[in-house]
């Protein structure tokens, strides 16, 4: 175990180095720079300003400063249009998406999950047939159209809540549906999916035999198996609904961090950029990591042969 | 009164493509105590008949027609699923063909065993565990008490198959239904496991159904044979019997044609050598002895292998030596300690041209990976493979096409061997347009319907797809295809090991027959020792990918010298009674 763990950290820093080198460089090759303005700034301020981000030196230096300046000093940089560190802003800001995204979470797990299970257990039925039309046109549908029906029905019929904004505990109700509907659809379809596979096989007609009874096949002998192409799309899922959607968060004006993603884009950003993307990374990697343990606890054979134990 | 009786049993099957009379009217009955062995080929509807007890049918599109099945004074069929499921598991258990696939693999051995011990009775997980490690015990597991928490892929198939046993019996039914129990084990392993069926027999008083394709298997063990043949029973009867004499065609040519350790055929006879079917237009048909059948039979016995022995000076074609293939498993990314498997390690071995080399051994000995190795498929570790003078593995897998041509291969499975995408006609262009065989399609074609004559088959299957074919046809398509190209070499890999004992006697007869026209040189692949006796001319014995015997086959079976070949040979069922 520790030593599979070891692994796989030492295997995430890889991959978020190479993410840096790509961001870096791919935010060099952008057109532009950061103090493009409509303002007419003199070349004097302007080489002041470039000085002091660092932006004057080689790029090779740049390239290796940054990483030098996460490692020995915990900064991410300042941000160019924010005039801020890039740290604060994603402290201040992921919170609030981390809420939001949980949230989803559960919704997406506790409608998409038991729908699946209902379409595996009564296949090719009308009530298979209904839900997996629903999960396709949930798939289909974007959040940006979702969002504001939701919302233009909340407006007619339910007075009590508000359409967008955030503070109040009935504020995340609206978004994080949205968010998590089209995670619903996925996973609905991916433990129909899962369910089915592992009700075909020998096993489950060993436990009928048994007598084992058909609520007891399904929950003793088949989720475990039937749920793990579920867990494997959730490791990344779970790590995109968490760092904020722009989309949703600007339809309800969530003050979350899927906003700077598209921000540090278009001021072009750089630190922030960066910040945001190793970010990303990091939660890419550690969920990747959570849902192969989970993966690995709970089927046995893959323990076994990737050394878990 | 008799355990268990089936009276007029009909199981049907209706779909799309019309009603298949899986059970046709079948009756036979099962005593307290008794075994009692169900005989068929694949598609006979001998599992059709279990799971039709059991009510495990997925209905549609199976439906029970009629008939009866008495449990112990009540009537199975009808019965409600809750009461159906409180005999189930209970007072009748059922073991299933494929042990690696029937155990649950996310849950310990322990709380599969109990599972059946707390559904059916009311009884603490304390004295269901301890029951459990008891029957465990009783199967032959050692150290039940700790091997009882690990998971089945912890277990070999053979262990697997004892764990499958003792869930059946742990609850102590009346009946055990046993649907091709050892089929996909060794057969060393498969001794062990009759040997503890016959015991815990005797020891619970439990009826066994023992369900096979194996008459061999079953002369040792049951009481009594039931042999059904395209969903009817065609014979029934005390064991004893129905080996010395057998009076329905279908079961004298099932008898006839397993190929066994004692009889010596230069050609098999064959199920259709005894058995003539009539085909009515509407579909029915009749079964009647074939007129000559004895008279063939009788020939085919003395005619001993007399034109096996090549008269002319026997020059090698392959010769190999040391040779060693490894496997790597684990390995991570800070180089954490993989194991290495000696898949082949260190075989020495010679063909000699026309004559065939038989490449006996159980599963996982390494017999096929070094069945690949030669023909370069699999790469080596080290060691020299010398064909018709030259070295393979110094050859870059360019230099080693003109080999293709002359080497070729015939696999196990003929379901997963052919490209379900392709024509039976593309299928046997590829390896031609590969060698540049033939200058146009029309040419190919030619060919093509030519090889599939001389394998049995006719040109009005060039355009059809794999499916549409049965197992024995596509193996026939198969050796088509190896011949595609000329070769002089063949591989052929547990080529019969996924068939009926009466497709595998034509197919062996076919591959017989091509070595003679064609003077072809085959490396003979199996576990099966009798089908390999048949074969060859010489004989490996192989273990651990090491060499255990080789020599002269006829000598060999006839004094093995290591105790493994021995052990090997007192495995076989003989097909003939034990008492």
């Amino acid at each position: 175990m520790p030593r599979f763990l070891i692994e796989r950290l030492l295997q995430g820093v890889l991959v978020l180095f190479a993410l840096y080198t790509i961001t870096f460089f791919l935010s060099k090759a952008m057109p532009g720079e950061p103090f493009t303005s409509e303002k007419n700034i003199s070349a004097e301020t302007k080489a002041n300003i470039r000085k002091l981000y660092g932006l004057d030196k080689p790029i090779w230096e740049q390239y290796l400063a940054y990483p030098k300046n996460i490692i020995t000093k915990g900064s991410f940089g300042i941000s160019t249009s924010k005039g801020r560190p890039v740290i604060d802003i994603i402290t201040q800001s992921f919170p609030n998406s981390l809420i939001l995204g949980l949230c989803a979470l559960g919704f997406a797990i506790g409608i998409g999950v038991p729908i699946g299970i209902l379409s595996a257990v009564r296949k090719n039925s009308w009530i298979d047939w209904a839900c997996m039309t629903v999960a396709m046109v949930g798939i289909c549908i974007p959040s940006f159209t979702i969002g504001p029906l939701l919302q233009i029905y909340v407006a007619a019929h339910i007075p009590g809540l508000k359409v967008a904004g955030w503070g109040n505990l009935e504020d995340i109700l609206l978004p994080s549906i949205t968010l998590g509907l089209v995670s619903a659809a996925y996973l609905a379809r991916l433990t129909r999916g899962g369910i089915l596979e592992i009700l075909s096989q020998d096993f489950v007609r060993t436990a009928r035999a048994k007598g084992v009874s058909p609520i007891q096949v399904i929950l003793r002998h088949t989720l475990r198996g039937g749920l793990l192409p579920a867990i494997a799309y959730l490791g990344p899922a779970f790590a995109a609904l968490i760092s904020g959607s722009f989309i949703v968060e600007t339809i309800f004006q969530v003050p979350g961090m899927g906003q700077h993603f598209v921000n540090a884009a278009t001021t072009r950003d750089e630190f922030l950029l960066l910040g945001l993307s190793l970010f990303f990374g990091f939660l890419i990697v550690v969920m990747n990591l959570l849902a192969d343990l989970l993966t690995g606890l709970l089927d046995p054979r893959v323990r076994h042969t990737e050394g878990i134990d | 009164m008799s355990l268990f009786k089936i009276k007029n049993l009909k199981t049907y099957f209706h779909t799309r493509g019309g009603t298949n009379r899986a059970v046709d009217d079948i009756s036979f009955s099962i005593d307290k105590g008794e075994i009692v062995g169900l005989v068929g080929e694949s598609g006979s509807g001998k599992s059709v008949t279990c799971h039709t007890i059991l009510g495990l049918l997925p209905q549609p599109p199976a439906k029970v027609e009629g008939g009866t099945v008495t449990f112990d004074g009540e009537e199975l069929l009808g019965l409600s699923q809750p009461l159906l499921r409180a005999i189930r598991g209970k007072r009748i258990s059922m073991i299933f063909q494929d042990p690696m696939t029937c155990l649950n693999p996310y849950l310990r051995i322990l709380d599969q065993i109990i599972e059946p011990i707390l559904i059916h009775e009311n009884v603490s997980r304390e004295i269901a565990e301890a029951r459990a490690i008891e029957m465990m015990k009783k199967v032959g597991i050692r150290d039940a008490q700790a091997r009882a928490h690990s998971y089945p892929h912890e277990f070999s198939g053979g262990m697997r198959q004892r764990v499958m046993i003792a869930m059946a019996l742990v609850t102590k039914p009346d009946l055990l239904m046993a649907d091709e129990p050892t089929t996909a084990l060794d057969v060393t392993v498969q001794s062990r496991i009759l040997k503890i069926l016959r015991d815990l027999k005797d020891d619970l008083g439990v009826g066994v159904l023992f369900v096979t394709h194996d008459l061999g298997v079953v002369a040792e063990l049951a009481n009594r044979v039931v042999v059904m043949y395209r969903g009817k029973i065609v014979e029934q009867g005390n064991t004893q019997d129905l080996f010395k004499n057998p009076s329905h065609p279908y079961v004298k040519g099932l008898l006839a044609c397993r190929p066994t350790l004692e009889t010596q055929f230069k050609i098999l006879p064959t199920v259709e050598d005894f058995l003539h079917t009539k085909i009515e237009k509407d579909g029915s048909y009749t079964l009647s002895d074939q007129p000559d059948a004895e008279e063939k039979l009788a020939k085919l016995t003395c005619e001993v292998k007399n034109e096996r022995e090549d008269k002319s000076t026997p020059t090698s074609l392959l010769h190999v030596s040391a040779l060693q293939v490894h496997f790597h498993s684990g390995g991570g990314f800070l180089g954490s300690p993989h194991k290495t498997i000696r898949a082949v390690d260190g075989i020495d071995l010679q063909i000699t041209r026309g004559r065939t080399l038989g490449l006996v051994g159980e599963s996982g000995c390494g017999k096929t990976t070094l069945g690949r190795a030669i023909l370069r498929l699999q790469e080596n570790k080290s060691g020299s493979i010398l064909y018709d003078e030259n070295e393979l593995t110094k050859l870059s897998q360019p230099e080693m096409l003109p080999f293709r041509k002359r080497m070729q291969i015939i696999f196990q499975d003929p379901y997963a061997s052919l490209n379900p995408r392709q024509t039976i006609e593309q299928a046997l262009t590829e390896p031609m347009l590969v060698h540049k065989i033939g200058t146009n399609q029309s040419e190919r074609r030619e060919r093509i319907v030519s090889l599939l004559e001389e394998v049995g088959l006719g040109a009005e299957f060039l355009l059809r797809y794999p499916h549409e074919f049965s197992g024995g046809q596509r193996q026939r398509i198969s050796v088509a295809r190896a011949l595609a190209v000329e070769p002089e070499f063949i591989v052929c890999d547990e080529c019969v090991s996924a068939m009926d004992v009466s497709v595998q006697a034509q197919v062996l007869n076919l591959l017989r027959e091509l070595q003679q026209k064609r003077k072809l040189t085959y490396l003979f692949i199996s576990h099966d020792l009798s089908v390999v006796k048949f074969m060859s001319n010489d004989m490996i014995v192989m273990k651990n990918g090491k060499i255990m015997e080789s020599g002269d086959a006829e000598e060999i079976y006839k004094n093995p010298k290591s105790d493994y070949t021995r052990e090997l040979l007192d495995a076989v069922p003989k097909g003939t009674l034990s008492e």
